[in-house]
């Protein structure tokens, strides 16, 4: 038996995880820990050559400055705060929408099957051009919105110019992927409701709304669980179409965390302060992260 | 599989062979990509033996893009702004001192009217391309109509803002969604106002926001803002946005740049339109116009210098610098280039020759940081005047930080 | 079945919930049809602010032809494909191999490693940023498609190993045991025992790829600056900037930057669903 024959159960995950492993540390947690270390220090982010540091003028600590100048100093980063739990509770609303669509679609008449697909499709559609759809849509000149106004006498609104307005427009904007996604999970979820169950309910006399809320929405809990996720993490992530649709406007209104960050770094070439955003992001999203995996390492135990 | 992998291999391959030049530009609208693309086909011609490759930018991407690449992967040459702009730069070392080609092409006689504008410590950091007037452009037809006279001073502006606004004509027409047109009105204003010296402390950060002499500049504003005679839902425009009002005669003037000339022309709408100089306020205060002037540079990190060094000493080239303004709707800062025919041009020449002193434009001459807040809150201005005095303290807070305590 | 089949109800009810149906799917495609429209107007049409009515004279090819001549947007298509396809196989590849041995094999640290790809799935791009852009940067890709492409199968790593894993697990453990009894490698089992059974895996997660990667805006914009590796995300902002007020260029280049996602979605549905729903069932 050669060295590898003997071994190779022991060194196989070595050799299966290795690219995988490294290639995630490299672009995956060195920058998580990296951009942590950066938001301790002013770093207007010029010298490219790994100079950072060592005695660079450019390059200097400031401990907990930039967290203290955010919380105490900046009115747009609580606008901007503010904006992403906005985003965090209404972007949730897709998914009793999407329950509701999943429900009324579920029938099998004929062409449903295409019926279903064209209720999907807007969820591979990137967000570039869902804002543009929707700056379109909300043009209070020749808007679809105006048009729609007008056939009730109704003046335009300027959605996407009016600070109380704006996100919630942008918020509706990232709806129509967002409620596409939603149904394909639910109606998925619905063809794995238990037939038996459901008759039980009838003669038990449920049908209806009690039907739905004390046997069919339990069954859907997988479902609901995954989507209130995707939801979450995509509301934290919600860049693009800030950037298309409002660049942040008016006034600052529509920025998010996301979005101050790439400015702060990217244009005001404040890389300490723009980590910092980063690091306060990423402090939020861990306690969705850590009950995720909590929930899923107890499963793992469940089930062994 | 393999043919998949060399085709990647081809198209990834970013080796840039010798003699070839990356150009990025910010020239995206159809009439300035054009006259952009006549300068560099005259240069190709010129110079069979560079390769010119250009990477176009959407305008206003384009200012947080250019961010991005001089500090990451430098073209060889970038299109930028003269002023404070490119001192920002300049300071951060991003820009190479072109100070040789200004002399070997002989661009310290032809441009010297903008060489101020590109100077930083007695040296020059681009080369200029084009200039333009700012002024209010105005549909003749509809004052016709209505009587009404050019205005010279602020109470007859507002006579006739309140007559076209009594014809249910939206008296001025601007988009403020990316910012800077607001910046324009506060630019006049503060300048007809304040005039030159004041306008420049301001910008340079030595003034403060709540300064009492400021007053007088907002409270002029509010007095066409709350009459309403700005377009409506402004904050949903863009400049070009705004376009479509003047052009379908719904809307009589527009303050903004001669770079709307090539719109108004291709929209069949010229004949009906003409310009005035922004008028007077205050007695006796100099006149001071803006006319920012659009530039070329070299990123410090750039790979081809000695080409991109032949691409700007070819505005010294009469006719392609010529063309590149004219095509844009700008004045060409070489002063041997053809005189401009087009009239908005022509009127624009008079009144910057006789003009006391000339500012860029306020995202220009002020610090873009600060440049980029104080818009936003003249933005919001121009939407909540009373938030004003809110406004003016939020925008010392964020002066004090740029520029230090006064 | 719930809701109750539609059928059990009378035929009012049946031509009254086809009609709400139909009504429903033209309120929900509304705002595509205007695009799709839209992008077969005259540039006149456009201008006299006609969006609703059906065009009485199309310019549909002028329109999709002047999309591709006047701007460089043959080019920024090609540059899409460019950096999505190799991702989706580097991905699918990389994840195969780490979902293989999360699943089967028993080694101390498997459960952190595998929670480490999870929990990096949902960090925000944001944090990644500064650092990422400063590595593309000191490795010399920034601004090449490869640079793009590493950094895609690094962060898209953790989310497919996350899904191979589980679905691996559930493949029977004797048939790996049974070739390990044969003597076959474990290389060989990955290859011909794992591979083979994967397959409606790695299709479910390869179309869902594809649309994550072509559909990537912000890494795009952080780490691309020209016109030879901008994909059609961002070369969309470059042709707005062209055609400004021209909103029947504008539409049908967002069409086109649209489409092959569409399409994709459209012949491989069953894969998509199955990739989205992964979990949703059983979780």
């Amino acid at each position: 038996m050669t060295f590898w024959e003997r071994n190779q159960l022991k060194l196989a995950p070595f050799l299966f995880l290795a690219p995988a492993i490294l290639i995630f540390l490299i672009y995956v947690i060195y920058p998580i820990i990296d951009s942590i270390w950066v938001s301790f220090h002013e770093w207007n982010g010029m010298d490219k050559n790994g100079t950072r540091g060592n005695g660079n003028p450019n390059w200097s600590w400031v401990g907990l400055k930039n967290y203290v100048v955010l919380f105490t100093d900046d009115e747009e980063f609580y606008v901007s705060l503010f904006n992403n739990i906005r985003w965090l509770l209404f972007s949730l609303i897709a998914i009793p929408i999407g329950l509701l669509l999943a429900l009324f679609v579920n029938q099998s008449i004929l062409g449903m099957r295409y019926i279903k697909s064209l209720f999907y499709f807007p969820f591979v559609i990137n967000a570039v051009v869902i804002g543009v759809i929707f700056t379109w849509f909300y043009n209070p000149k020749y808007g679809a919105l105006t048009y729609v106004l007008s056939l009730f006498g109704l003046d335009p609104i300027p959605v996407l110019a009016d600070e109380n307005l704006a996100t919630y427009g942008i918020i509706i904007a990232s709806f129509f992927p967002g409620i596409a996604y939603t149904m394909i999970l639910y109606i998925t979820g619905l063809t794995g409701v238990n037939r038996e169950m459901v008759e039980a309910g009838r003669i038990d006399g449920a049908s209806g709304f009690t039907m739905l809320w004390h046997v069919i929405l339990p069954q859907l809990k997988p479902a609901t669980l995954i989507a209130v996720v995707v939801t979450i993490v995509g509301s934290l992530r919600s860049f693009d179409l800030i950037a298309v649709m409002t660049a942040g406007g008016p006034w600052g209104s529509t920025e998010v965390l996301a979005y101050k960050m790439y400015q702060e770094s990217l244009f005001n070439y404040r890389m300490g302060y723009g980590a910092a955003i980063a690091t306060i992001l990423f402090l939020i999203m861990d306690i969705y992260i850590a009950w995720f995996l909590y929930r899923l390492f107890k499963n793992e135990k469940s089930e062994k | 599989m393999k043919k998949l992998i060399t085709l990647i291999v081809l198209f990834t391959s970013t080796v840039v062979s010798a003699g070839t030049l990356v150009v990025n530009s910010n020239q995206s609208g159809e009439s300035s990509k054009a006259a952009f693309d006549a300068y560099v086909d005259a240069f190709r011609a010129a110079h069979p033996e560079v390769t010119v490759v250009v990477n176009e930018f959407e305008h206003e991407a384009y200012k947080t893009a250019i961010r991005n690449f001089l500090t990451a992967e430098a073209p060889d040459v970038a299109i930028w702004f003269a002023g404070n702009r490119m001192k920002f730069f300049v300071d951060q070392n991003l820009f190479q001192d072109v100070s040789d080609v200004w002399a070997d092409a002989g661009l310290n006689d032809s441009m010297a009217s903008t060489k101020g504008s590109l100077t930083v410590d007695g040296k020059q950091y681009g080369v200029p391309w084009g200039y333009y007037q700012w002024g209010v452009y105005y549909r003749k037809d509809l004052f016709d109509n209505l009587g009404l006279n050019v205005p010279k001073n602020w109470e007859e502006f507002k006579w006739v803002c309140a007559m076209l606004k009594k014809n249910d004509i939206t008296p001025i027409t601007i988009g403020t969604k990316f910012l800077w047109t607001a910046g324009g009105w506060f630019d006049y204003l503060n300048l007809r106002i304040n005039g030159y010296q004041f306008h420049m402390d301001l910008t340079a950060g030595k003034v403060s926001y709540e300064d009492p002499r400021l007053d007088a500049t907002f409270a002029a504003w509010r007095e066409l803002i709350d009459p309403g005679y700005f377009l409506e839902d402004h904050a949903s425009f863009s400049w070009q946005d705004a376009q479509a009002p003047q052009i379908n005669g719904e809307a009589a003037m527009y303050l903004i740049g001669n770079f709307y000339v090539p719109t108004l022309e291709s929209a069949g709408v010229v004949d009906k339109m003409d310009f005035f100089q922004f008028p007077t306020i205050v007695e006796g205060v100099g006149i001071a116009e803006d006319a920012p002037t659009d530039t070329m540079h070299i990123p410090s990190g750039a790979k081809n210098v000695e080409d991109a060094k032949k691409f700007l000493a070819f505005m010294s080239n009469k006719e392609a610098a010529t063309n590149w303004a004219t095509m844009g709707g700008m004045l060409s800062p070489n002063k041997y280039a053809d005189k401009p025919t087009n009239r908005f041009s022509v009127m624009g020449a008079e009144m910057l020759a006789a003009a006391d002193d000339i500012a860029q434009f306020w995202d220009r001459d002020a610090n873009p940081d600060m440049a980029g807040a104080a818009m936003e809150g003249f933005q919001e201005f121009m939407v909540k005047p009373d938030r004003e005095a809110k406004i003016r303290a939020r925008l010392e807070k964020e002066r004090a930080r740029i520029h230090g305590d006064l | 079945m719930f809701p109750t089949p539609i059928q059990n109800y009378s035929l009012k009810v049946n031509i009254a919930y086809r009609l709400l149906l139909i009504f429903t799917l033209a309120v929900w495609l509304l705002p595509l049809v205007a695009v799709m429209l839209t992008s077969m107007r005259t540039f006149e049409d456009v201008l006299a602010g006609n969006y609703w009515t059906f065009p009485e004279e199309t310019a549909l090819i002028s329109n999709y032809t002047a999309v591709f001549e006047g701007g460089k947007m043959g080019r920024f298509f090609l540059n899409s494909l460019i950096i999505t396809l190799p991702t989706v196989f580097g991905t699918l590849f990389l994840s195969s191999l780490a979902g293989y041995s999360l699943a089967m094999h028993r080694f101390k640290l498997n459960l952190l490693v595998f929670a480490m790809f999870i929990a990096g799935n949902f960090v925000p791009y944001q944090i990644l940023m500064i650092p990422v852009r400063n590595i593309s940067i000191e490795m010399g890709v920034y601004n090449t498609h490869i640079g793009l492409i590493i950094f895609h199968i690094a962060f898209q790593t953790g989310f497919c190993t996350f899904f191979l894993r589980n679905f691996i697990k559930e493949l029977p453990f004797e048939l790996i045991e049974a070739a390990r009894a044969d003597g076959a490698t474990e290389f060989t089992i990955y290859r011909k025992i794992i591979l083979p059974l994967i397959i409606p895996a790695l299709a479910a997660l390869g179309v869902l790829e594809f649309t994550f990667i072509w559909n990537d805006y912000f890494w795009a914009l952080v780490l691309t600056q020209g016109d030879t590796v901008k994909p059609i995300t961002v070369g969309l902002d470059v042709l707005r900037g062209q055609w400004t007020t021209s909103w029947n260029l504008v539409s049908a280049g967002s069409v086109v930057a649209a489409l092959p996602p569409v399409i994709m979605f459209f012949i491989l549905q069953k894969q998509f669903i199955h990739g989205l729903t992964f979990g949703a069932v059983k979780g």
